[in-house]
């Protein structure tokens, strides 16, 4: 169990450094990392401190601390792309906005030159 | 494309995908029909020459910069016929299935009974048209699901061949569905206690391009509209609960 939770710590580790090269290299908004920074946070210190990891078990009613640990990262990964869903949600409700800004105002340049056309 | 300051200034909206075949007929069947009225075709990102063949044809053009899908197209067709000012809007499809004979119906029938929408309906009598045995059964289907939202029966949920008023077109300019509207449409209708009626209209089979609705896209359909509709259903608008109800005319006397 030890050494699977020595996996989980690695993994949270190289997930911790995966986000932070991504923001450095402007991958990813600072805005969208924090919840993933919180999230490998929370999963490297509770694979590291066993007792906290146990005292959730026990809280749960699981039978298995591993297992505790996989379903509270499951649940945070639920959460995340619940809220990525709200955000893309969001932007395609702003880009179909702007698409159809565009072509009106495009349709109302085009009409301004024809009008101008006209006159000349 | 101007409205004359006209308390009846009416707007036929086009929305086309891919329509190059049959958008010239339908332009220049709706300006046979009803001369003097503008034609707007909403191009939603063809990879033909339909906006070529609509302006050949003298409609204008509205053409989105990427494919938005059909409730982005009518929309971006709304949202310009509120800003030019048009007290009404009909829409017709570009596939040369609605018949622009009917046009004046609609039309009148829209300044006639000051409701917010009227349908085109292919099932308000047996005019011949005929759909489908899937769409034919989605239809039934969703006249059970629309009967007690709406407080009233409606023949043809899914008809395309809408005309609505400057109330609506308000609405719509602000708040409409993105994929497969009618039937959404006609809950956001509802929700502002806003009223529609259905006139007769003749359906043509689609002689050219294919429809959206693949056998396959019909589950999704269903699913999507109806969790749109219950969507609609349980947004809490205030402003509907603070107008009072309007009694449709000829409801009974008294109020």
């Amino acid at each position: 169990m030890d050494h699977l939770l020595n996996v989980t710590t690695g993994l949270s580790i190289l997930l911790l450094i995966i986000v932070l090269v991504s923001v450095r290299r402007a991958h990813i908004r600072v805005e969208y990392s924090v919840s993933w920074l919180i999230a490998t946070s929370a999963m490297l210190a509770l694979s590291r401190a066993r007792p906290v990891l146990d005292a959730v078990r026990r809280l749960i009613g699981l039978p298995d601390t591993p297992l505790t640990l996989f379903l509270l990262a499951g649940g945070v990964l639920l959460i995340m792309f619940f809220r990525f869903s709200v955000i893309i949600s969001h932007l395609r409700d702003d880009n179909i906005a702007l698409a159809q800004r565009v072509a009106i105002l495009e349709y109302h340049l085009r009409s301004f030159k024809n009008h101008e056309k006209q006159e000349a | 494309m101007t409205p004359a300051a006209n308390p009846d200034s009416l707007l036929v909206i086009v929305p086309a995908f891919n329509e190059q075949d049959a958008i010239a007929g339908v332009v220049q069947s709706v300006h046979q029909h009803v001369p003097g009225v503008p034609v707007l075709v909403i191009d939603d990102c063809s990879a033909d020459d339909t906006i070529l063949a609509a302006r050949q044809a003298g409609a204008e053009v509205l053409a989105l910069p990427y494919h938005l899908g059909l409730g982005g197209c009518v929309q971006a067709g709304y949202k310009l016929a509120y800003e030019l000012g048009f007290e009404y809007v009909i829409r017709v499809d570009g596939d040369g299935q609605h018949d622009p004979r009917d046009i004046p119906r609609i039309f009148e029938k829209l300044k006639s009974s000051g409701c917010e929408m009227v349908i085109g309906s292919r099932f308000v009598v047996e005019n011949g048209s005929r759909t489908g045995a899937v769409r034919s059964l989605g239809i039934r289907f969703f006249r059970l699901v629309l009967r007690p939202i709406l407080g009233k029966p409606v023949h043809d949920p899914t008809s395309g061949f809408v005309g609505v008023n400057r109330k609506a077109l308000g609405v719509f300019s602000r708040t409409f569905p993105l994929e497969y509207p009618e039937i959404e449409a006609l809950v956001v209708l509802q929700r502002r206690r806003f009223r529609f009626e259905e006139v007769p209209c003749a359906m043509h089979p689609r002689t050219t391009g294919r429809s959206s609705i693949t056998a396959l896209k019909s589950l999704y359909y269903i699913f999507h509209v109806l969790m749109g509709v219950f969507v609609n259903v349980l947004k809490f608008d205030r402003r509907a609960l603070r107008a009072p109800r309007r009694r449709p005319p000829g409801s009974g006397a008294g109020g």
